[in-house]
């Protein structure tokens, strides 16, 4: 199989932002047991912007990879820089992924999009 | 260099030192092509015919049986296409498992698309076949039973012995895929009632590349390559003289072993069973006893196979998964849905297979290594309630 690079396996092994946040202000969770990926997001947001960000996640070295790298690539970014990060930004700042696991990067993308879409839907109920 | 701990015999093998031994002289010295009339190639050939006849004693069949391919997927290729074309006037239906290797299922598709009709017999939960399903699928124009020796993930033994009588019984070939089985269990072609045979030369120790067909005498089939005249006509191609040697010497030395290192392996599978059932929401896979003596083979709920084979492989460990991420597809192994297990589990399959080589250290070692490797990541799993 296609070698995974340095830093996706620095994030494999040493995922960053991991865990849960108890009063999380929006929760995401993106993928599918049957494929062997779920990603969950829990983000804390402050002034439209994002203050703590943690992450679960099931899956092969880059579902994990992708999920511990997306978070630092958000955290303190406004709500709107971080929908704008791409799945593509993501695998590039991990020095790429072999191309079977380019889905796995389409979860990071999507798991902090479903986190965001959460908060603003409670926030709108309030 | 880092020490390897290799537990992936299932997938391939070492090449044994001896068995090397044998084969080099047919690169540079003896390189004639055995179908040639001078002398250099009659050390070709006669090096071919005794790598039969220590075939046909391994498996105890007649030498006019052995016919040698590039090796498993050939074999089955070859087994199940050459019969299926060879008695379509007969009938179009042939029974297997879901469990086979893709060589087989694949094939078996393959020839659904050509007209002919499939049943893919359920297996236990132990990944063994009902024999009642397997009478109750034979019909009138059952032309092929293929059913695989043992099961290259799960390491599950099937009723060999019970499925040849009753093909006998009906009249229908019967064929096994026995990659796995070969040089590890004992097998006779004859006291088992099989027709057709798969084996593949790297499943113990011999060189890649090199594999046998056997087929009864009197077996209706029809080729998968056309050319020339060797092995009897029904293969051509010039053969992989070297290879040959090889596989010849290596199932020679597999048979004479096989109880020695069968008693050793079992015992270290064991072990290695026993350890990582400690580990809790661990199941084994597979029949604890009618499994083949290497095969281990569990699932750690809550995580995923790739996940932990990239740890394993951080110490040096070999080791494979039935998770979708070790390969293109999305989709879990078919053997372990098969089995019943829900798709989430399955991902998170770890398949250990041992050979002789293997020592009670290595064992402990991963006994030792894997409990926090588990832990790990089930800190990172949603899936588990905290």
């Amino acid at each position: 199989m296609e070698q995974y690079s340095k830093k996706v396996m620095d994030h494999f092994l040493n995922p960053r932002n991991v865990g849960e946040i108890k009063d999380a202000d929006g929760i995401g969770e993106v993928g599918n047991p049957v494929c062997g990926d779920i990603m969950r997001m829990y983000i804390k947001v402050k002034d439209n912007v994002i203050t703590d960000i943690k992450f679960l996640t099931y899956g092969c070295g880059a579902a994990v990879a992708t999920s511990s790298m997306v978070t630092e690539m958000v955290k303190g970014k406004t709500l709107e820089e971080a929908l704008e990060i791409s799945n593509k930004q993501v695998a590039e700042a991990l020095d790429g992924l072999p191309p079977i696991k380019m889905h796995c990067s389409n979860l990071a993308e999507e798991g902090i999009k479903a986190a965001i879409d959460d908060y603003k839907k409670k926030n709108e109920k309030k | 260099m880092q020490k390897i701990i290799y537990m992936d015999n299932a997938a391939t093998t070492k090449l044994s030192q001896k068995v090397l031994d044998e084969m080099m002289p047919y690169f540079v010295k003896n390189y004639g092509n055995p179908s040639s009339i001078y002398s250099l190639a009659q050390e070709s050939a006669s090096a071919i015919k005794e790598a039969r006849e220590k075939t046909a004693k391994a498996l105890g069949a007649q030498t006019n049986e052995i016919y040698f391919t590039s090796g498993g997927t050939e074999s089955d290729n070859w087994a199940i296409k050459g019969v299926a074309d060879a008695n379509k006037e007969k009938g179009k239906h042939i029974i297997t498992t879901s469990i086979e290797h893709h060589a087989v299922l694949h094939t078996c598709q393959y020839l659904e698309k050509q007209g002919f009709e499939v049943t893919y017999l359920p297996v236990e939960s132990n990944g063994i076949i009902n024999l009642d399903e397997l009478k109750k699928a034979i019909r009138e124009d059952t032309i092929l039973i293929s059913i695989m020796f043992a099961n290259n993930e799960i390491g599950s033994i099937q009723p060999i012995a019970e499925i040849g009588k009753i093909a006998k019984e009906k009249g229908i070939y019967f064929h096994t895929d026995a990659v796995q089985a070969v040089g590890h269990i004992p097998i006779d072609v004859n006291e088992l009632n099989i027709d057709l045979l798969s084996l593949s030369a790297h499943k113990f120790n011999g060189p890649k590349g090199v594999g046998v067909l056997y087929i009864r005498n009197g077996t209706k089939i029809s080729n998968l390559l056309h050319g020339g005249a060797q092995e009897r006509k029904l293969r051509a191609g010039t053969e992989n003289v070297a290879g040959i040697v090889g596989l010849g010497k290596a199932i020679e030395i597999a048979v004479e072993d096989m109880n020695k290192n069968g008693e050793y392996v079992t015992e270290l599978r064991d072990r290695l069973i026993n350890g990582l059932l400690k580990i809790p929401d661990t199941i084994l896979n597979g029949d604890p006893k009618l499994r083949l003596p290497g095969n281990v083979n569990v699932c750690f709920k809550y995580i995923e196979g790739e996940s932990i084979l990239l740890f394993l492989d951080q110490l040096g460990i070999c080791a494979s998964s039935g998770s979708a991420c070790t390969s293109a597809s999305l989709q879990p192994s078919h053997v372990l849905l098969a089995i019943g297990l829900p798709a989430e589990v399955a991902h998170g399959s770890l398949r250990l297979t041992l050979s002789n080589e293997n020592t009670q250290e290595e064992v402990d070692y991963i006994l030792n290594q894997l409990p926090s490797i588990v832990e790990k990541l089930r800190a990172l799993s949603p899936l588990i309630k905290k």
